[in-house]
């Protein structure tokens, strides 16, 4: 059973034209699929779409052997599909760190202690536990996008879309941050302009292109 | 111009960082460790008290208020800042009343004369102010917006309110740092006001485009926050129970506020 299935997607800004068509994908188990194209080809608005934020004009995603329509359907697939937005600045919204990191456990329904544990835990296993307290629009661009990573993969996702996640990071930081990944038993999609991280993480790689997805070398 | 957007900036920029910065100063304190149900209550309840009592009334009331910003452990400073900006205006209210109030004269300024009920409502609205602002601050400056949400939602506020209230929060932040940024990245082009055309075109853009993009963002954030599987949930599981130590408070202050108002 494929995780994420796309069928045909297609979708285009209100009042323009299409900005892609005929965008179909399979994602397996343990595969990291890389989503290579320009700059405004519309890599993150795929991304979007696939989490049900902008609704597409034509095809299905599907996932996880159901098919998502409705914000209600979506709501089910983004329990099990964690995604880290391009600017880190979208995402982190609560006073600190840590609360930032318990927002989502909580919405999963878990307890304070049991959030408050795994945060702490997603903090160490990071390597980032000095930044639990700080608040968390005074953090550097680096360390943002950090938190972000770790606000994500603290509700154990079962897949993992990236925007262009070694942004702004420096090279201990870009090195490590791999390293982490590839020690993810979690799927991917993962979109991003660094070569060589793509080298390192990508199973698979696919361009994206107006008129749908084609497999890269 | 120049001075409106100062204002506007530093209003925005004080009430983001005052909100945000609130969990921060959770200091472990008496008020602190009160149910927010019971300090919600008490701060509505304090403010029609307060309305209802006489003027010595209001001013034992206050001392109760400034009593409670201690026991909060607000620091001094703090709690003098906002009073001042609340005096600030109170200050417009105690020249204007006196003239527009009819009643005995008190000294005449030209064809205008000074009312003594004048002054007495002056004094009313100041103390009822400065009361409920120190109640305020003793009882809620503790509480982050989440939790404010939280205890307003489990009070039984429609959740379309308190959600309206934690977004508007998050929006105010929101615009105070485009606009910060985009400032800084004005500055950074060697931009300097003066009153030219220019300027003016120039703060146009900034203010317009400040509204614009801080929409834009809180649509993205509110996307970001629905990834992380916000419904509003969340707001509805209330963290606190009610103790013997609430109770023991919420019947010495209605005590001590019956009192003061049968004074
Ligand atoms: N909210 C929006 N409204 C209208 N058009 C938009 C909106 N957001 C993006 N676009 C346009 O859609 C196109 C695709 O944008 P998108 O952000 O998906 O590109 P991208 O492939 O992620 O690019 P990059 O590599 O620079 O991140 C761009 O041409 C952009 O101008
Ligand atoms: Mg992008």
């Amino acid at each position: 059973m494929a995780l994420i299935a796309l069928e045909g997607l297609g979708f285009g800004y209100c009042g323009r034209e299409a900005l892609f068509r005929d965008v179909s994908l399979t994602l397996d188990a343990g595969e990291r699929v890389a989503v290579l194209g320009e700059n405004g080809v519309g890599k993150t608005t795929l991304l979007h779409v696939i989490m049900g934020l902008r609704v597409a004009r034509s095809g299905r995603v599907c996932g996880f052997g159901e098919s998502y329509q409705s914000e209600d359907d979506f709501m089910r697939l983004r329990q099990r599909v964690g995604y880290v937005f391009q600017d880190p600045d979208d995402q982190l919204f609560c006073p600190t760190v840590i609360e930032d990191l318990c927002f989502g456990p909580l919405n999963l329904g878990h307890s304070h202690e049991q959030a408050l544990q795994q945060a702490e835990d997603i903090l160490a296993r990071l390597e980032i536990a000095h930044l639990r307290d700080r608040v968390s629009h005074q953090l550097s661009g680096g360390q943002k996008r950090l938190v972000t990573l770790a606000s994500v993969l603290v509700m154990q996702p079962e897949v993992l879309l990236l925007d262009e996640p070694s942004n702004a990071l420096d090279r201990g930081s870009r090195e490590r941050l791999i390293e982490t990944l590839l020690a993810l038993p979690q799927a991917m999609i993962l979109v991003s302009h660094d070569d060589d991280l793509v080298d390192r993480l990508a199973t698979r790689r696919v361009r994206l292109a107006s008129d749908g997805l084609h497999e890269a070398m | 111009m120049a001075l409106l957007l100062r204002i506007w900036r530093a209003v925005l920029v004080h009430s983001a960082s005052a909100w945000s910065g609130q969990a921060l100063s959770d200091a472990p304190s008496a008020v602190a460790r009160l149910d927010p149900r019971l300090r919600l209550v008490i701060v509505l309840g304090f403010a029609l008290g307060v309305n209802l009592a006489s003027l010595l009334a209001k001013l034992l009331m206050l001392c109760l208020a400034l009593a409670c910003c201690y026991g909060a452990k607000i620091p001094p400073r703090k709690l003098l800042r906002r009073l001042l900006l609340i005096e600030g205006f109170m200050l417009f209210v105690l020249v204007f009343l006196p003239f527009s109030v009819p009643g005995e004269p008190m000294f005449t300024l030209g064809a205008l004369s000074a009312s003594i009920e004048g002054l007495w409502q002056a004094m009313h609205i100041i103390l009822n102010a400065t009361a409920v602002v120190a109640m305020v601050l003793a009882m809620l400056a503790s509480l982050s917006a989440f939790a404010l949400a939280q205890t307003l939602a489990k009070l039984g506020a429609p959740m379309m309110l308190v959600m309206l209230m934690l977004f508007f929060v998050r929006y105010l932040e929101v615009m105070g740092t485009e606009l910060r940024r985009m400032r800084a990245s004005m500055r950074a082009r060697a931009f300097r006001p003066g009153s030219n055309r220019h300027t003016w075109r120039s703060y146009g853009h900034l203010v317009g485009m400040a509204v614009l993009r801080g929409m834009e963002r809180a649509e993205r954030v509110q996307m970001a926050m629905r990834c992380r599987g916000f419904r509003g949930e969340y707001l509805r599981n209330y963290p606190h129970v009610w103790r013997q130590l609430d109770t023991l408070v919420a019947v010495g202050m209605v005590i001590a506020m019956g009192g003061l108002l049968w004074l």
